[in-house]
């Protein structure tokens, strides 16, 4: 399938309290193997998905956290962070997890994934996509 | 126009499957093409035939059956959304040795691949769902 088109992956729960989180995680990957464009936009309390030092022992859920690192290696490198969800949080970029990704073009320098955006920038990452997909 | 549309809710519940059926519908009317619906989350409820709401309400799964059957329409529903919640097609059923299906007339069961698929082929995605 030659067709690439510019796919977004909207989170907007927080990761345990519902299944989107990780349900819209499985989606992604999937769309990685059909070599699409791929983003992900984190707003509200989609931002609680990127996390560091999630434990989940206490509530028997599978703590599927690490599966974001993961993704650089599945070719999904733009990792959009909302500023004013973060901030509403309490929450900064340090409080996240730091994903990486490696840039072949560049002598596989390891580059930032998340990248933080205001909520005006984030609407213009939108108005470019051809498929957006909210979860 | 040809549309692909996801739905993410159980029926009666949320309704999102509601507003997706009666978009399809529409859309139809108008001469659009409805190139899949898919159903993700708790949207694989949609399509259990064992479903029997009260007489004087809609019947959510029968309308989906109606227009699979009257347009073609292809009705997915997502395998590993469908495992997690107990809705089985009969080679599903055999493969992990349960003794029931319940997967309604006009609804098949694959991958998530076939929602990627419907975004790359469809002019538009249409999500319905929280």
């Amino acid at each position: 399938m030659s067709t690439v088109k510019k796919f977004l992956f909207l989170n907007r729960k927080a990761p345990y309290g519902t299944i989107y989180a990780l349900e819209s995680l499985e989606v992604v990957l999937i769309s990685a193997a059909f070599e699409q464009d791929v983003s992900m936009a984190f707003v509200d309390d989609g931002v609680y998905q990127l996390l560091k030092g999630q434990k989940t022992d206490g509530i028997g859920m599978k703590n599927f956290s690490p599966t974001y690192s993961a993704l650089g290696d599945y070719d999904v490198t733009k990792l959009y962070v909302e500023k004013e969800s973060l901030e509403e949080r309490g929450l900064t970029v340090d409080d996240l997890m730091d994903l990486k990704w490696e840039d072949e073009d560049d002598d596989w320098a390891e580059k930032d994934s998340i990248v933080v955006v205001s909520a005006a920038e984030l609407a213009d990452i939108m108005e470019q996509q051809e498929v957006i997909l909210s979860f | 126009m040809k549309f692909t549309v996801q739905v993410n809710e159980g029926p009666y519940q949320h309704q999102a499957s509601d507003t997706a059926q009666q978009f399809v519908r529409a859309a139809l009317e108008k001469g659009h093409e409805i190139y899949r619906v898919f159903f993700y989350h708790d949207g694989v409820n949609n399509g259990t035939r064992l479903t029997v709401p009260p007489q004087d309400d809609r019947h959510l799964q029968k309308g989906w059956t109606e227009l699979a059957e009257k347009h073609g329409l292809d009705l997915v529903i997502c395998i590993a959304a469908a495992q997690r919640r107990g809705i089985m097609d009969a080679d599903e059923a055999k493969r992990q040795g349960l003794d029931a299906d319940n997967i309604a007339p006009g609804f098949r069961i694959s991958g998530l691949g076939q929602l990627i698929e419907g975004g790359i082929q469809s002019d538009r995605t249409v999500v319905f769902g929280d």
